[in-house]
């Protein structure tokens, strides 16, 4: 059975066979479409903020948002591993959830959405994994200040 | 100062009394609907292939005052950590179990950020406790891709050499808590004793017995001590002879075999859709193991053979681990064998710092010395994954530069985390009494889980 991969931006990445750039409204299909085509597993779903460097290496086509979704999508029969970046704006950092098409995604999208603040449409159980639940703020984000114990040295800067 | 100091410790004292966990816990049955109760009692239900399992299964009219939702950890001594899992029971069948996590984490991905490449093995270290070397390894070989330098040989195989004895010593503790955790108290002692020779032989290499940063970016910290060849041989010898008295142990063992086989089974579909990888794929007869799919340092020069099991239940992921400590120890052996002569670090000035002799004779290798180590080196922009066969499953590493000398993102993909996701539906159905026998088996480790 082959698949067409539907058409979206893709370029070549190292140490990954393909990378894979489609716009929030693709994503879904696009990951639907590899699944389809024999990748078997999603071995990873992460988050970047990426406030503080904004011109990164993208093909042409893509606008680049302020967060991007990283899923990294493996084929055991074919010994392949594709990326695909999906770019997130700030004012609506809504992407689609894989959980219907990769039950695994599941506690990794929590992390991502725990961590970097990236809200996943469609998932069953989107809640806080690693942060407790009451917790204000998402760590990974740029923005978000390094934590810091407060030493009482004379004269050291308050805590940020 | 001293005020608002005082102010803001009765702020976070407020907080600290504040214990739940709210959402994240196992809802009760009268305010959970049908389709969030389909969700809890197996994700496979979501599989693409549809019906592995029945939903008519579900008793979702079972009432509520005959179930009971208990908490086991997160301080119990079967966790391996801080893992809690929340249980619902009907008598002493587990119905539903939800894993609450995050009660180790440390935020490690963002510190990472704070730190330069030169440190970052200092931090990566610390995830995964018991396989401490597999981390730096991945992380070095991260950004070793980004700078696009080569390894000279011996680097290449005294880092494999170092991650098979890491094998070695994590199966090792696996076994002895998995034996405490059926009650064979002297697999723990016999376990730690052979693990323990492993270890002293990395505080000789490496100056530590864990979180060593030895693999560095651009090879390894120091080369390997005089005489290594015989403390190697002997681990091999040792260990190898153990593991057969193992097997009268434990693996011939009538009740050992009873409390395992059978128990937590779990197909290769639902391994597959569950993201599980590590003895736990495998124990289900898919034979994937990154050292053989996709070769990294130089396991496509050296012979092992990766081992799967057929029904995915306990006892084969026990037998996949021992079987794995002699597939190691061959692979081990070869290594002695062939290791090349050569330089153990890239002689990349960028990279490597001077050799300390070097500092007590130039100025110029001095400064090289302390820039090295306070500003670290620049990494080229871009972005990249590599994943590496850890003893618990694909270790990966997501590495963005922006051209500075400290990552980023640093994103780990740990594969206890993913793991985890298996243990509501190895658990389903099966007695309260397995409940620690299979999260043993799943062999999580929770400093990775949390980071």
């Amino acid at each position: 059975m082959t698949v067409v991969l539907p058409e979206v931006p893709r370029s070549p990445g190292r140490h990954v066979d393909e990378m894979a750039f489609p716009p929030r409204e693709r994503y879904h299909d696009l990951v639907a479409a590899y699944r389809d085509s024999g990748f078997e597993m999603c071995v990873d779903v992460c988050g970047v903020d990426y406030l503080s460097h904004p011109g990164r290496d993208l093909p042409e086509g893509v606008s680049p948002g302020r967060f991007e979704v990283v899923v990294n999508l493996l084929s055991l029969s074919a010994k392949r591993r594709v990326r695909v970046r999906v770019q997130v704006p700030e004012a609506d950092p809504v992407v689609d959830s894989l959980v219907d098409l990769y039950p695994g995604a599941d506690a990794m999208e929590r992390e991502t959405f725990d961590l970097v603040g990236i809200v996943f449409a469609g998932h069953p159980d989107l809640t806080r994994i690693l942060m407790p639940e009451d917790w204000e703020g998402h760590p990974l984000r740029k923005d978000y200040g390094v934590g810091r114990v407060p030493v009482q040295f004379k004269g050291a800067p308050g805590p940020r | 100062m001293t005020d608002d100091l005082f102010v803001r410790g009765v702020r976070t004292a407020a907080r600290v009394a504040e214990t739940s966990e709210g959402a994240q816990e196992l809802a009760p049955r009268t305010t959970t609907n049908s389709s969030e109760l389909r969700r809890e009692v197996g994700a496979v239900l979501r599989l693409p292939e549809g019906g592995v399992l029945d939903p008519s299964d579900i008793d979702v009219e079972q009432r509520d005052d005959e179930t009971m939702i208990i908490n086991m950890g997160p301080q119990h001594p079967s966790t391996h950590g801080v893992l809690r899992l929340m249980l619902e029971l009907d008598g002493e069948t587990v119905l539903r179990t939800k894993p609450v996590i995050g009660y180790l984490h440390t935020g490690m991905e963002k510190t990472g950020e704070e730190l330069t490449y030169v440190q970052g093995g200092t931090n990566v270290t610390r995830m995964d406790y018991l396989s401490p070397l597999n981390n730096e390894l991945v992380f070095a070989m991260a950004t070793e891709a980004l700078l696009g330098v080569d390894l000279p040989p011996r680097a290449t195989w005294i880092r494999m050499l170092m991650s098979e004895l890491q094998r070695v010593s994590s199966h090792l503790m696996w076994m002895a808590t998995n034996g405490m955790d059926l009650g064979s108290t002297s697999m723990m002692i016999y376990g730690f004793r052979e693990r323990e020779m492993v270890l002293s032989f990395f505080e000789k290499t490496t100056g530590l017995r864990m979180n060593h940063n030895y693999i560095r970016p651009g090879g390894v910290a120091a080369d390997l001590p005089d005489g290594w060849e015989d403390d190697v041989s002997v681990i091999c010898e040792t260990v190898l002879e153990r593991t057969y008295e193992y097997d009268e142990l434990l693996t011939g063992q009538p009740i050992f075999r009873e409390r395992t086989e059978g128990v937590g089974n779990l197909t290769a579909e639902e391994a597959l859709a569950l993201s599980a990888t590590g003895p736990i794929l495998r124990s289900t007869g898919v034979p994937w193991d990154l050292r053989r799919a996709m070769p990294y340092l130089a396991y496509d020069q050296v012979e092992f053979d990766v081992v799967v099991g057929t029904y995915g239940d306990n006892f084969d992921r026990y037998s996949i681990r021992l079987n794995e400590i002699r597939e190691s120890i061959r692979i081990i052996r070869q290594v002695l064998e062939r290791m090349p002569p050569g330089d153990y670090r890239v002689q990349d000035a960028k990279v490597t710092p001077p050799p300390r002799a070097r500092i007590d004779e130039s100025m110029e290798a001095l400064i090289h010395h302390f820039k090295v180590f306070t500003e670290g080196f620049r990494v080229p922009e871009g972005e990249v994954y590599v994943a590496v066969e850890s003893p618990r499953g694909e270790l990966g590493c997501y590495l963005v530069s922006d051209g500075t000398s400290k990552p980023y993102r640093m994103h780990i993909r740990g594969p206890s985390f993913v793991n985890l996701q298996t243990v509501p539906v190895l658990l389903r159905g099966g007695i309260i009494a397995d409940a620690v026998a299979v999260v043993s088996s799943v062999d999580p480790v929770m400093g990775e889980v949390d980071r």
